[in-house]
């Protein structure tokens, strides 16, 4: 018996990993629409961000409330090689992208042209957002800023870099963002085979994803992680700076975030400041809390969760979903604290309780 | 002589004008229970707290070459100094075993940090062994008793290796039979140690105090064995008298 639980403890996370597996690379594929498939494949990347948040949130402590900011640098960064790859097969090789030409003397800034490079593109959309959460993040862990103070922080970066990529139309498009890309990589964007195969690779991702979080939870550092969370400056006398902790844990998140935001890029087709503002960010947040942030598979799931509730709700009540969205919320914060995927252990546990008291 | 202990010179730390230590000095030396006694409000804790760099501090702690008051509370803990709260502060939702194997996390690189725990390390067993959670070690270390909590602590130390231990009241709040345990295993520890302890509790001083300073006002007052302190006539008047009128009262 014992042996069984220690199995389960141990291969169990990687079972449930494997069947979500199934589910987003073999079944949905083979019985959703290419419409449909493709909006999963949107929930799927807001997933990738999710788990980042879980481990940043739910057991490092942080309320990220500005993941939008790294979702939209992996997005921004994978949506000028594509804009870029859109202009260069029309124009060639030194074409500049239709809106700097619309709202610009059709000159295009320097730190766009290495963009024009695949390999440097997802070289940048790992190597930025880890470099800029790095730099925040040691500024913000060193000085002891956490709780509310942090929350608000970041929720004020998301919010200027939205108002900063709207006031600079001529180099990131502004209000409208980016968007009309043909091509991913040399692929045409409007074969539905190539589009699946984006679905397939961001599904993909996000398993990996998965198992990268199920490999630090188990980890000695998961461990420490979440006692940092617990009790920071115990961690202290352990002999560990828990800045660093927590900063390792923050840039693991970013980079999640980004590569997230990179792939809601040519799934979308669109990247525009209100994918990457407060109230996108929040969204973020929301499928994370809803899920279950501190486990496993609860921001994942909660993410997917609340994608599809935006889009059907939104289909059928144009106006009232978020009203409907944010009652959901509330109860499940009121009712499940720890998230849906707490809800049954939650019951049980109280169950377990009231019987043994009476 | 080896250069395991640690100088403490005119130590001050001023909070707002308040000198909560002033001027202290102070040597630690390996191998005998050093215990630090005062009225409340003595500086005590205040001098703990300065050399593990919890408060800010003037002055000289000298440990291995190293001035601890120019240094970061993490960095103290690597430097071998390591300590305890008054409240004993174990992480209540793991195991004792892995509030023991978490202590040893800065004898490991970055990679076996990536690495989830496989078996049990030999310095946790043997953490485990000295201070006799062997049985308990998979229960929670939120479900142990009071005292058996503050020999977690310790164990946490011992893996830690900290060469110099401070301890803040550890037998506070504890039986009896819990306070003889706790005496043995820290005559058992000291021996290759320098530990300091805080304490209140005199028959505890009396049994296991192989040296006593006493503080009064952020300043040492005396220093000796128990039979010089309790000798003393200044402690007497400011410390030992109000104790043994206590006593007196309760009896």
């Amino acid at each position: 018996m014992k042996n069984v639980q220690k199995w389960g403890r141990t291969w169990g996370p990687l079972l449930a990993i494997a069947l979500v597996a199934i589910a987003l690379l073999v079944v949905a594929p083979a019985v959703l629409s290419p419409f449909r498939l493709n909006n999963l494949g949107k929930y799927v990347c807001w997933a990738i961000a999710g788990v980042g948040i879980g481990l940043a949130w739910g057991r490092g402590g942080m309320l990220v409330m500005g993941q939008g900011v790294f979702f939209g640098l992996g997005g921004y960064a994978m949506a000028m090689h594509l804009k870029l790859e859109a202009s260069m097969a029309t124009g060639g090789p030194d074409a500049v992208p239709d809106f700097m030409v619309l709202y610009g003397d059709g000159t295009m800034p320097g730190w766009w042209e290495p963009f024009r490079s695949g390999p440097f593109t997802l070289f940048a959309i790992v190597v930025v957002p880890a470099v800029v959460a790095a730099i925040l993040g040691f500024a913000i862990f060193k000085r002891r800023v956490k709780g509310a103070y942090f929350a608000i922080l970041t929720q004020a970066l998301a919010v200027a870099f939205a108002t900063l990529l709207i006031a600079t139309i001529q180099q990131t498009g502004g209000f409208n963002g980016l968007n009309q890309f043909t091509l991913f990589f040399g692929y045409n964007l409007y074969d539905p085979v190539n589009k699946k195969m984006i679905y397939s690779i961001a599904a993909a991702v996000l398993v990996v994803c998965l198992v990268v979080v199920w490999q630090l939870y188990r980890s000695r550092f998961g461990e420490l992680l979440v006692a940092t969370r617990d009790a920071e400056e115990r961690v202290r006398f352990l002999g560990h700076d828990p800045a660093n902790i927590k900063l390792a844990a923050f840039v693991v998140a970013a980079v999640m975030a980004s590569i997230g935001g990179a792939l809601f890029t040519p799934i979308t087709g669109i990247i525009s400041p209100s994918d990457v503002d407060a109230t996108a960010s929040i969204f973020l947040i929301a499928g994370v809390a809803l899920g279950g942030r501190a486990l496993l598979l609860g921001p994942a799931l909660g993410a997917i969760a609340v994608g599809f509730g935006q889009t059907t709700l939104s289909e059928s009540f144009p106006d009232q979903w978020t009203y409907g969205l944010g009652l959901l919320f509330i109860i499940v914060i009121l009712c499940f604290p720890a998230g849906l995927g707490n809800a049954w252990s939650q019951v049980t546990t109280r169950f377990r309780r009231s019987e043994a008291v009476s | 002589m080896n250069d395991d202990y640690l100088e403490i010179r005119g130590l001050t730390v001023d909070f707002d004008g308040f000198k909560a230590i002033d001027g202290v000095d102070l040597t630690l030396i390996q191998g005998q229970l050093h215990f630090l006694i005062g009225p409340n409000g003595a500086g005590k804790t205040t001098l703990v707290d300065a050399v593990t760099g919890l408060v800010a501090g003037t002055g000289l702690a000298r440990y291995r070459h190293q001035d601890l008051l120019r240094m970061k509370s993490h960095r103290i803990v690597r430097a071998g100094i390591g300590r305890t709260f008054q409240t004993a502060s174990v992480f209540e939702g793991l195991s004792v075993l892995q509030n023991l194997d978490i202590a040893g996390g800065i004898h490991r690189s970055a990679w076996g940090m990536l690495r989830a725990r496989r078996g049990t390390p030999s310095y946790v067993e043997e953490a485990l062994e000295t201070i006799g959670l062997t049985a308990l070690r998979d229960k929670p270390a939120g479900v142990l008793a009071h005292g058996q909590k503050q020999w977690l602590e310790i164990g946490m130390l011992l893996v830690q290796d900290a060469r110099v231990m401070l301890l803040d009241e550890p037998v506070a709040g504890m039986s009896a039979e819990e306070r003889d345990a706790t005496g043995e295993l820290l005559l058992r520890i000291g021996t290759e140690r320098t530990i300091v302890v805080i304490e209140h509790d005199m028959d505890f001083v009396r049994n296991y105090a192989q040296l006593v300073t006493v503080m009064h006002a952020g300043k040492v007052l005396a220093e000796g064995s128990v039979a010089e302190i309790q000798a003393n006539a200044r402690v007497q008047e400011v410390y030992l008298g109000r104790t043994v009128e206590a006593e007196a009262n309760r009896a």
